[in-house]
């Protein structure tokens, strides 16, 4: 058989495979609990439970963040180590080491796309302390109203990247350097990890923990969540930028 | 009918997920695997989001004036919502990770195409024997 | 509460906390640190181990002050204890086997993402080995997909780029199977602690509630996680990515990360599914049927194969097949057979990829297998170590390898019907085959050169003679390993004692 003959083949079949899959999949979804009925299994004491005991427990008013942070803070734990392995991953693909000085890595800079437009820089200029300014408000409301770490922290690193194309490397990367990135990463992620051990610690142990949730709407309440928010808005910015300056010129300047 | 009618985003998220899958298996371009790879994500997203649908209720952020006396039946369920936030931190992570792979596949063999760089590996392997 | 219970929880924090670090650390002290953690957690891990061998019952461990079904929980039960300690041992020695290979293959300054990769690959695998919940598995799964991959593509050459993204887009759709699969679970339970999802199952099937979404669920999750176990099939993506990896790479893929997986999937089929609807499944048959393809195939593959890691790779293959076939006969001792072929394939598939790794060495860097023809006499501990893995896979007394096909021969004839036949029948044929290709393998490795050798290879065998090194560290690890093998296979009472109680403690 030759190539294209098999190529054939394989199309065929995967597109029978596929077809086969869907078909079950919408009988599947037929059998399911209808959409958007309240007395449907997933609506039960847990939901009940993170509503009406959780504000008052962990302080939060946004219930998502209370549950992330407070009674699922562990996944939360694995989904920032996510990024940071992620990060880490595309540090082992893109990063150029050694020998390569400077110029080689100013000389690679923007191999994959145009170069600057004077109206998109200067857009990004007049953009650029409004979008961290919402960052920033997005992360420390986290606990009150809509957003939290994750969004915040992705606001925020797209504003870093508006910031760099609209002041250029060279001015961004006096402050960002390899060495800020890598000890502000690990100082965020770390103190996560450390906080969150104790709370583990000392919950599973019947031990008293001296978080408390302080008076729910304040700014400065509900125990460890904001610090937490702020770390993981942290991570999530770095991460977003050490992506970016990877993809486009394959490092820090040193 | 009505079946169909009231369970429509999980249907389309199925196909969706469908079109992801087929997008994956039989696209040979690196950069539209990966598109499909973030379809399939996309209608998981969407399947998750239409399960935490509840009809006549508000996003759930209790206001301070509600301490007390909340009632939960008035608020969709948060707990979809915290997933679907886990699984973009996921896809967002694995995309970027791919994507990389692309760059360092693109700069070694000059090509996007998955194939062709089986291709080329093997007549490697094949000098390199003899 | 006593203080070793604290000990699932904070083996994986710590070597979370150590991978973080390793970011700013110089590289030595990177190094040092990630061996000091994963001995740390081996020796906890062991220390629970004994905690439960002296009488004590499997507990849950809440993540916080509230547990089920409102917070993260790990469990933990004496199979849990020593599958994790198995772990955290074999990866050590696999990094301090292939330490040579780390040095050579990859780049002075992203050592440190390495070790990096390594630690968290490892919190990831606890972390798989101990949870009690779902969705806290879904996210360990991605860490463990990324830095598996990570690991896998550190040695940056076309064809680790190529087979890690081959890898990677697999690892991918089975992830996303078993995301799918836990979204259904959730849909129809409300749940996503184990305990209480298995609640929920129970209860629906007994109402005869949710059939369909169940058995899809059921079948998504088998198939979503026999992609990423490499079960035959879908194991088209492994020989490349294990063999092309860097020797301590191969070996903690090969030996733990399919077995993980493995792990979790019988974990999810007793404690999520159930046992009682488990067994009424159709996905444990299919389980079956293509276990026993793969011992086959696996071997038939490896037959053919030139290239020494790559014949390794396509007997892990066929190795895969064992486990899947204990699990598919879907009784407790099928099951218990399966978890005797976990662990003793990670003992000596780990070993072997070391060793290879030396001969390698010993061969001027190439795998082929025209060029390591009497490796094993220029390294003597390859050598050692290849005729203690080919013993122990081919399935002589006294050896690993005996006591799993002991067990599952004995799990098999238990079960009527066409199971009973069709798995002894692959079980001796498989033997057969891997009896041929690993005594080949024997053969090449300690065969004296040919007499009459080209004046350009003469000179290149003088050349490795000379190179062939003193590393106390690659010769400590494998005799580290060979003593490992030596007892599992000594101490097999001791081993299905452990497997069986923890069976039970998982119901």
């Amino acid at each position: 058989m030759n190539k294209q003959k098999r190529d054939r083949v394989y199309a065929v079949l995967c597109t029978v495979l596929t077809l086969i899959f869907i078909a079950v999949m919408l009988f599947m979804v037929g059998e399911l609990p209808p959409l958007g009925r309240a007395d449907n299994p997933d609506i039960n004491e847990v939901v009940e439970f993170y509503m009406e005991e959780g504000p008052e427990e962990t302080g939060a008013l946004n219930a998502v963040t209370g549950m992330i942070l407070h009674y699922r803070a562990f996944d939360t734990l694995g989904e920032s180590c996510v990024l940071f392995v992620s990060a880490v991953c595309v540090f082992i693909l893109l990063r150029i080491d050694g020998e390569a000085s400077n110029d080689t890595l100013v000389a690679i800079d923007r191999r994959y796309e145009p170069t600057g437009d004077p109206i998109l820089t200067q857009t990004f200029k007049v953009l650029v302390p409004a979008v961290f300014m919402f960052g920033i408000y997005i992360t420390m409301n986290g606990h009150l109203s809509p957003g939290g770490g994750f969004s915040g922290g992705a606001i925020i690193g797209a504003g870093l990247l508006l910031f760099l194309n609209a002041y250029g490397l060279e001015k961004t990367e006096r402050f960002m350097t390899s060495g800020l990135h890598r000890r502000i990463t690990a100082l965020a992620l770390c103190f996560y990890a450390i906080a969150k051990s104790y709370t583990f610690y000392t919950g599973a142990n019947g031990l008293k923990s001296f978080e408390s949730a302080g008076t729910p709407g304040a700014i400065l309440s509900a125990g460890l969540i904001l610090p937490l928010n702020i770390c993981v808005a942290i991570v999530v910015a770095m991460t977003i930028y050490s992506m970016y300056i990877m993809l486009r010129k394959g490092g820090f300047n040193k | 009918m009505s079946i169909f009618l009231s369970n429509m985003p999980e249907y389309a998220a199925m196909i969706l997920f469908g079109i992801g899958l087929s997008n994956l298996m039989l696209a040979k371009n690196l950069i539209k695997k990966i598109i499909g790879l973030n379809i399939m994500d996309t209608s998981v997203f969407l399947f998750l989001a239409a399960k935490g649908y509840v009809d006549n209720t508000i996003a759930p952020i209790v206001t301070v004036s509600d301490l007390g006396h909340i009632d939960s039946a008035l608020y969709t369920n948060p707990v979809p919502a915290g997933l679907v936030l886990t699984g973009i931190v996921v896809s967002v992570s694995v995309t970027a990770v791919l994507l990389s792979i692309v760059v360092r596949l693109n700069e070694e063999f000059h090509t996007l195409d998955i194939d062709e760089i089986i291709r080329i590996l093997r007549k490697r392997d094949r000098e390199d024997l003899q | 509460m006593s203080p070793v219970q604290n000990v699932p929880a904070f083996s994986i924090l710590i070597l979370m906390l150590c991978g973080i670090l390793c970011l700013v650390l110089p590289r030595t002290a990177s190094r040092r640190l990630a061996d000091c953690a994963i001995a740390l957690v081996a020796a906890g891990n062991i220390a629970l181990l004994l905690y439960f061998l002296r009488g004590a019952d499997a507990y849950i461990y809440s993540m916080g002050e509230i547990g089920a079904p409102f917070g993260n929980e790990l469990r933990a039960g004496m199979l849990e204890a020593a599958v994790a300690s198995l772990f955290s041992i074999i990866t050590l020695l696999s990094l301090m086997g292939g330490r040579a290979h780390l040095r050579s293959d990859i780049g002075r300054q992203k050592v440190n993402l390495y070790y990096i990769s390594t630690l968290f690959l490892l919190c990831s695998m606890l972390a798989l080995v101990y949870t009690n919940d779902l969705f806290t598995a879904y996210v360990f799964v991605e860490i463990n997909t990324i830095t598996a991959c990570g690991i896998v593509m550190s040695k940056e050459d076309g064809y680790t780029l190529a087979a890690s993204m081959r890898y990677f887009i697999m690892s991918l759709v089975g992830s996303g199977l078993f995301l799918i699969s836990i979204c259904i679970l959730y849909a129809v339970t409300g749940h996503l602690l184990m305990s209480n999802i298995q609640e929920g199952v129970a209860q629906l099937y007994a109402q005869g509630q949710y059939r369909a979404p169940l058995q899809v669920a059921i079948a998504l999750m088998g198939v979503g996680l026999s992609l990423k176990s490499a079960l035959w099939p879908f194991s088209s993506w492994l020989p490349d990515a294990h063999s092309s990896a860097s020797a301590s790479s191969s070996a903690m893929l090969s030996g733990l990360v399919l077995k993980s997986f493995i792990f979790l999937m019988v974990k999810i089929f007793y404690r999520v599914i159930g046992v009682g609807i488990m067994r009424s499944h159709a996905v444990l048959d299919l389980l079956l049927v293509f276990g026993i393809l793969g011992m086959v195939m696996g071997s038939v593959n490896a037959l053919f194969e030139r290239d020494i890691k790559r014949l390794l790779a396509y007997s892990s293959i066929g190795q895969i097949g064992y486990i899947f076939c204990g699990i598919g006969l879907g009784t407790s001792a099928g099951v218990a057979a399966a978890m005797v072929q976990v662990a003793v394939h990670a003992c000596t598939k780990a070993m072997l990829f070391c060793a290879a790794g030396g001969l390698m060495d010993a061969s001027g860097g190439s795998k082929k297998f025209r060029d390591i023809e009497g490796a094993g006499r220029r390294d003597p501990y390859a050598g050692v170590a290849f005729i203690v893995g080919t013993l122990s896979m081919v399935g002589i007394p006294f050896f690993g390898g005996f006591i799993t096909k002991l067990s599952l021969v004995q799990a098999a004839v238990t079960v009527g019907g066409w199971r009973n036949l069709l798995s002894i029948l692959a079980i001796i044929t498989s033997t057969i085959l891997t009896a041929i290709y690993y005594i080949n393998v024997l053969a090449i490795v300690f065969r004296a050169p040919e007499t009459a050798p080209t004046k350009a290879s003469e000179k290149l065998r003088e050349e490795w003679k000379k190179q062939v090194r003193l590393d106390t560290e690659y010769e400590f690890a494998i005799i580290l390993f060979i003593i490992l093998n030596l007892t599992i296979g000594l101490q097999s009472d001791r081993l299905m004692q452990i497997i069986t109680t923890g069976l039970s403690m998982f119901g």
